[in-house]
């Protein structure tokens, strides 16, 4: 059964000229966002492709929003947008046209469609520049009229292939910001692919991690982040043993990585000043103590690490 | 939202019916062939020869007017099939050809080297209404010049000579219509697989002109070689000739049987068809 609002993958394979891309890909994908990771030639853009309905899925399904992307695909393009990796545009014509053009092919009246293009291009920061023709664009500006012609018709799901691609540190954060707008706003599930691990950490909620055409890792940042909460690394001086088992007994997980430095997990209850009050009772020095979270980094070495392929 | 108010929102306004997308290409696409002066200057001495023929189709049937100036009307050629026939053989051949080289190859190959086929085909927008699209935007404007003065002159002189007229010459109606049909979706096929193989507009104009002029002097070439005449089946315009003979019931000379002329048209025409399936894709899979 699918749900509304959700890509639900259920064994989805893909096959170019008999070579799998992509293997059985099984997961929910329910976030606000959702970001999609993984090295070169992982099927990223693949699975994006997919999903778009450029090809049919070799096994398995794809249904998102409740629509099957191989059966039900007229029904699932009127709600999408996408802002593709390379370079696309049409030539000679002027940012406002082309935003237009494209608002009128995803169904907006001409009317709708020219003034939404004009609004788009002011709120992607192209007012200015939008009776100009594209090819006088830099690379940053062309990336937001491609971000433009994928959100003029306020799509219900939008695919962002590396948005932040060759932008420079300013043109990138106003990328961000507008996808965390997007985001926020509610009106659109953002699939974000990226291999800037940067980019999926400040905008998604979730993250799907392919390795080889298969996922290495799926799961909620909110969720890990939350879970990482009280997860502590200290470096202390003295009988560290002797600590360690004091935390123990007031119920925190230790593990001693090597002598002076323990890995610590701090049930709810339990508060760093504890830890002080204990590392006193037994004359041992904190010397160094750091919320030690795991980053979207290590989950992402994990993922690539592990010759199962998953975390 | 207006303009300054720089917050994401949605649209809840109408959309338009699916079927109707297509249309939006060729719209956007006359409006940027017409930017272009040259062009706009061809396209209006495109009507020229319909205007002359409106001329001598009226002067056919004011003879006074004729002897005003102190010529013999008796002298003028008649208005029958052979008239049509040569008038669309040069709004069809010369100017609709002219035509088919300037924009054809300019509706698909840009689009293909800046890599705008995603664009479109994530919309709802089948490669075949992009296809659609593309082709509407030369068959129309090679109509305009073509079948739709033919059939205006068609009844004009209809309306001229009586109904009797129009009755007993019903099939030249239909020959400019079907004929004119038959060329444009030749030649509009044929300039888009050009378009779509080449990545650059000068290329792709080459490889119409060469289809078109070279199969002709490849054809001739075989015929002199094999003392055949099977070689004019590489000869896009002796194939259209041929066609229209038919349809038009006169002697155009045409060097073919009708039915291999309709083969190797349809041929030209699936093969163009089979490019365009070919190239038209959002993305290219590297094997």
């Amino acid at each position: 059964m699918s749900v509304p609002g959700a890509i639900e993958l259920q064994g989805l394979g893909v096959r170019f000229g008999g070579r799998p891309i992509l293997h059985a890909l099984t997961a929910r994908l329910s976030g606000r966002a959702i970001g999609l990771l993984g090295p070169n030639g992982a099927g990223k853009t693949t699975l994006i492709n997919t999903l778009l309905g450029f090809h049919p899925p070799s096994e398995g399904t794809a249904v998102m929003h409740g629509h099957d992307v191989k059966t039900d695909r007229a029904s699932l393009t009127g709600t999408i947008g996408y802002m593709p990796e390379s370079d696309s545009f049409i030539a000679g014509i002027t940012a406002v046209r082309f935003v237009r053009m494209m608002g009128e092919l995803s169904g907006l009246p001409k009317e709708a469609a020219l003034e939404r293009a004009h609004e788009t291009l002011q709120y992607v920061g192209l007012g200015e520049a939008r009776y100009r023709t594209l090819e006088t664009f830099s690379l940053g500006m062309k990336q937001m009229a491609k971000l433009a012609q994928a959100i003029v018709h306020a799509p219900k799901i939008l695919f962002l292939d590396e948005p932040t691609n060759g932008l420079d540190p300013p043109a990138r954060a106003r990328m961000i910001r507008l996808v965390k707008e997007i985001r926020d706003s509610g009106q659109a599930q953002i699939i974000l692919s990226s291999h800037l691990l940067r980019d999926v950490e400040e905008c998604c909620d979730e993250a799907l991690v392919l390795k080889d055409g298969k996922i290495a890792f799926h799961g909620n940042l909110e969720e890990e982040r939350k879970a990482n909460k009280k997860f502590l690394q200290v470096e202390t001086r003295g009988d560290d043993r002797a600590f360690a088992a004091a935390a123990e007994a007031i119920g925190c997980t230790c593990a001693l990585i090597s002598p002076g430095r323990l890995k610590m997990v701090l049930p709810e209850a339990i508060a760093v000043r504890d830890l002080y009050k204990i590392a006193a009772e037994q004359a041992v020095q904190i010397r160094r103590l750091d919320y030690k979270r795991d980053s979207l980094q290590d989950i992402f070495l994990k993922a690539m690490e592990d010759p199962r392929g998953r975390v | 939202m207006a303009v300054y108010d720089r917050r994401y929102r949605g649209y809840t306004g109408t959309i338009t019916p699916v079927n109707t997308r297509w249309m939006v290409l060729p719209r956007f696409a006359w409006a940027q062939v017409f930017k272009a002066r040259l062009f706009t200057a061809f396209f209006t001495l495109c009507f020229g020869w319909p205007i002359a023929a409106t001329v001598w189709i009226y002067l056919h049937h004011n003879f006074a007017a004729l002897a005003n100036v102190g010529f013999d009307g008796a002298n003028l050629a008649p208005i029958d099939a052979g008239f049509f026939a040569a008038f669309m053989g040069v709004q069809c051949f010369f100017f609709g050809g002219l035509m088919s080289l300037l924009v054809g190859p300019g509706l698909v190959s840009p689009d293909l080297a800046n890599g705008a086929l995603p664009l479109f085909l994530s919309r709802p927008l089948t490669r075949t209404g992009y296809a659609i699209g593309k082709m509407a935007t030369l068959a129309v404007m090679i109509s305009l010049i073509t079948w739709i003065p033919g059939l205006f002159l068609f009844f004009l002189q209809s309306w001229l000579a009586g109904w009797g007229w129009l009755v007993a010459n019903a099939r030249i109606g239909v020959a400019i219509f079907l004929g004119a049909a038959i060329w444009i979706v030749t030649i509009s096929l044929l300039s888009m697989a050009a378009s779509a193989l080449a990545r650059r507009k000068v290329i792709a104009q080459t490889y119409l002109l060469g289809v078109i002029i070279f199969g002709t002097i490849a054809g001739q070439a075989i015929n002199v070689m094999f003392h055949t005449r099977a070689g004019f089946v590489f000869a896009l315009p002796e194939l259209m000739h041929t066609v229209w003979e038919g349809l038009y019931q006169v002697p155009l000379h045409a060097q073919l049987s009708p039915t291999v002329a309709w083969v190797a048209l349809l041929a030209v025409c699936g093969a163009s068809i089979a490019v365009l399936g070919k190239k038209l894709r959002a993305f290219e899979v590297v094997k």
